[in-house]
């Protein structure tokens, strides 16, 4: 009977669809994963306000969100320290989110729910998020201008939504004036210092040159001096505005308006609002600069990074991986050698990809890029310009190590071209080379686009490289500004995948990082599907327009 | 008209050619001289001696692997894509060898056409198909491009069924008529002398058919070489014919007398069907 069953190949079909299904289940479970703890971070939740009476001490407040609670056996819980009665079988305990570092200490507290005399949610309290010091949870006194008292009390709330928004929009003003006019700026001064330093490397400062250079400097100062002018205009207004509030505890803290970035209630909050709020967060995730060691703000520029840096990788990589493929299967003779190097391309594509940044550092940064900075960049010296980490040396390394995945598809797609179209063309006339550059390459671009995918996907989640060639924790200026030359090849950028490490592993508040983790997570898988989908969608359209004879 | 003149130079021999033409109907386009071809250590053509005259058609018969393609793939010189082949002897396209050292390949096989046995197009449009040729000798006046591919397809009996389609791709098209814009693709750079290697085997009869029609009106132009494993279309379609068996030549002559009356056996055999 079983025999039977075996012959009859059911068994061997069950075990492909269970293949199959595991497969299907991780992948879910990592999507539900990531989606589920990294879509959940930006919503308002709801804030406590917990009675809390521990033994031998006195009764006190607590104002927080609560994040997580823990469910611990009573025997674990008595090896841990924590004092249980007989009747207890486990300790309960909820992860508080109280904020307020600069008043307590801690933003994170743990609390014990046998402790919790009672708990509610008033209406009253209020969520500030602040440039420094995380949020801050707590009740509104009043609001000050130049040290005036100008509303207090239940009057203080509505005030309060119109200065914010005029505070930011004058904190938007100085951004703008401090990054893009001030940027540039002293951009050009330095670039100013730099040309006098070659001129005077290369022994031509003459009085002219000397003269000339006087004069742009003068109308950048004075430019600047205007701006600063500005600015001192500017912060003067936005330091007015001082927000009174009444931490858990009766603390008075002064909290200036310029280092608020937002206000809200959330127990009085409509779902719309929230929906409203939640929009606002994800799209502040989305397109602003990290704030607070990475663990608040937006990730843009580590999107831009990731972004930039794939991109700059497939125009390294194509072109070099496609004309290898060409010379290995059209022109190379087929024999020994060729093989011996299609087995070493192959065994590259498993060499660790710490081992390739080890060799990038080593010898694109340390020996090309130091020769470079020697030759062409000595008036910077002593500091480096290429002879350091940076864009294009990431770039340059991952094109390396993607090449073998490049080169082996486009081989395949080479090989695959039926001899009749080659022998085709070359009836007609064509030369070799014509041959390839009109009907062979075309026809082998889906292969070359399958080889661009998977580098793709291959570079967009690499880190360990990076780490040693180019990615930092923080980069304020983004690679690609107004700036001449626009692309900064030289500059330090910051990446997804390195920024999920250092969020999650580097970060001085890891409670606060947690969620951000998942949510990097998700938007780094976002846009490695997004980047794969662009090449899949170029790819599919190619294999339509050249779409092969059959056998 | 002295042979010396005739093997100076190319177009000074095209010259001299349209007018021996005027005299001479016979006249030999193609000369095989003591052609041996080897794959390695394998020898598939034994010492072929043949000649094929201008504007008639030439059909090789024989049983599979007689090397009947690989001869004809020898005149324009395809066989110099195979690594292991090496060829001795000579093969004379007005009376000049194309296998002489000075002799530019592509520029032999723009003069020798080729259609093959499984239609090839490219995956382009019709109209970029038939221009192909065309664009590779650098010719992209659009007018010129549009004169040549009607006339083309014109010529290949292609032109009503496709003028409204040139755009669309030549993958979407039939097998007969790919076959057809194949060879309208190959008398679009107005060769001398067109091969086609068993042009209607992967075709159904109505297909076939049209590819004999069209034969027969190509040859006023062309001259024509044609591999056929089929001693019916031979029949209708060529006016001398040469059986080839096992890499050798057995008998040439004119299709009537050849298929009528066979001077050797072996063809005799062959064609009675006794054998193969």
């Amino acid at each position: 009977m079983i025999k039977v069953w075996f012959k009859s190949g059911a068994p061997w079909i069950w075990l492909n669809a269970a293949a199959v299904s595991i497969c299907m289940l991780m992948v879910v479970g990592i999507l539900g994963l990531v989606t589920g703890r990294g879509i959940g971070h930006f919503w308002p939740s709801q804030v406590k306000q917990f009675t809390y009476l521990e033994e031998g001490k006195s009764e006190k407040i607590i104002i927080g969100e609560q994040v997580d609670s823990s469910v611990t056996p009573a025997l674990m819980a008595k090896s841990t320290g924590h004092k249980m009665a007989d009747n207890e079988d486990v300790l309960i305990q909820y992860l508080i989110k109280s904020g307020n570092r600069d008043v307590t200490g801690t933003d994170f507290l743990w609390i014990e729910k046998r402790n919790v005399k009672s708990e509610n949610e008033p209406d009253d309290l209020i969520v500030v998020e602040r440039r420094e010091w995380g949020n801050f949870y707590g009740r509104i006194l009043e609001i000050k201008e130049s040290g005036k008292t100008i509303a207090s009390g239940s009057e203080a709330w509505p005030v309060l939504q119109t200065k914010i928004v005029e505070t930011l929009a004058v904190f938007k003003e100085i951004a703008h004036l401090e990054k893009k006019e001030i940027g540039s700026i002293n951009y050009n001064l330095e670039r100013l210092r730099l040309n006098q330093r070659k001129l005077e490397l290369e022994n031509r400062l003459d009085e002219s040159a000397k003269q000339q250079l006087a004069d742009e400097k003068n109308t950048y100062d004075a430019e600047y001096k205007q701006y600063q002018v500005q600015l001192a205009d500017l912060y003067q207004k936005i330091r007015r505005d001082v927000l009174v509030a009444e931490a858990e505890n009766g603390v008075q803290v002064k909290i200036p308006l310029a280092k608020v970035v937002r206000v809200f209630q959330p127990n009085s909050m409509t779902v719309f609002d929230k929906i409203c709020h939640y929009g606002a967060k994800v799209y502040e995730f989305l397109t602003e600069d990290p704030r607070e060691a990475n663990t608040e703000g937006g990730i843009f520029p580590a999107i831009f990074g990731t972004v930039m840096m794939v991109l700059m990788m497939s125009v390294i990589v194509t072109p070099f991986g496609v004309i290898a493929a060409v010379y290995l299967r059209e022109y190379a003779k087929q024999g020994f050698i060729t093989r011996l190097i299609r087995i070493a391309v192959n065994n590259l594509a498993g060499v660790p990809s710490v081992v390739y940044g080890v060799f990038g550092l080593g010898f694109f940064v340390y020996i090309l890029g130091g020769n470079i900075d020697r030759l062409f960049f000595p008036e910077s010296a002593p500091a480096p310009v290429y002879g350091t980490p940076g864009l294009l040396w990431a770039s340059i390394t991952l094109a390396l190590l993607t090449l073998p995945v490049v080169i082996v598809s486009t081989e395949e797609g080479l090989a695959r071209i039926p001899s009749s179209i080659r022998e085709g063309s070359l009836a007609l006339g064509a030369t070799k080379l014509e041959t390839l550059w009109l009907t062979v390459l075309p026809m082998a671009s889906p292969a070359m686009m399958t080889g661009l995918i998977l580098a793709v996907a291959r570079a967009a989640g690499e880190v360990a490289p990076l780490m040693l060639v180019g990615v930092v924790k923080l980069a304020p200026t983004l690679p690609l500004d107004g700036n001449f030359p626009f692309l900064h090849l030289d500059r330090k950028f910051m990446h997804l995948g390195f920024h999920i490490y250092d969020v999650g592993f580097q970060s001085p508040n890891v409670e606060a990082a947690r969620p951000l983790v998942y949510a990097t997570a998700l938007l780094l898988v976002l846009v490695i599907v997004g980047l794969n989908l662009a090449a899949i969608v170029i790819r599919n359209n190619l294999r339509e327009k050249y779409r092969a004879l059959e056998g | 008209m002295s042979e010396q003149i005739r093997t100076h130079a190319i177009d000074m021999s095209s010259v001299l050619r349209d007018k021996g033409n005027e005299n001479n109907h016979n006249e030999t386009c193609i000369t095989v001289k003591d052609l041996n071809l080897f794959y390695g250590e394998k020898q598939a053509l034994h010492t072929i001696n043949m000649e094929m005259p201008k504007k008639k058609v030439t059909a090789f018969i024989g049983p599979s692997g007689c090397g009947k393609s690989t001869l004809l793939r020898c005149i324009n010189r395809m066989n110099d894509l195979v690594d292991s082949a090496r060829i001795e002897g000579q093969i004379l396209l007005d009376n000049e060898n194309i296998y002489d050292k000075s002799v530019n390949v592509a520029a032999l096989r723009r003069r020798v056409g080729m259609v093959f046995q499984k239609p090839n197009p490219f995956p382009k449009s019709i109209f970029e198909n038939v221009a192909y040729g065309l664009r590779i000798q650098g010719i992209n006046d659009k007018r010129i491009l549009e004169e040549t591919v009607e006339n083309s397809l014109r010529g290949a009996a292609l032109w009503d069924e496709m003028k409204d389609r040139l755009n669309d791709n030549a993958l979407g098209m039939s097998g007969g008529q790919q076959q057809r814009l194949v060879i309208a693709r190959a008398i679009a750079i107005e060769p001398e002398v067109l091969l086609l290697d068993e042009p209607a085997s992967a075709l159904d009869p109505i297909s076939t058919l049209k590819i004999e029609e069209l034969i027969n009106e190509l040859k006023e132009k062309y001259t024509i070489v044609i591999v056929t494993h089929n001693m019916q279309q031979a029949a209708r379609v060529s006016d001398y014919t040469a059986f080839m068996y096992m890499g050798e030549l057995i008998e040439m002559g004119t299709t009537s007398e050849l298929f009528t009356n066979p001077v050797k056996k072996q063809t005799e055999d062959y064609i009675t069907g006794r054998y193969g």
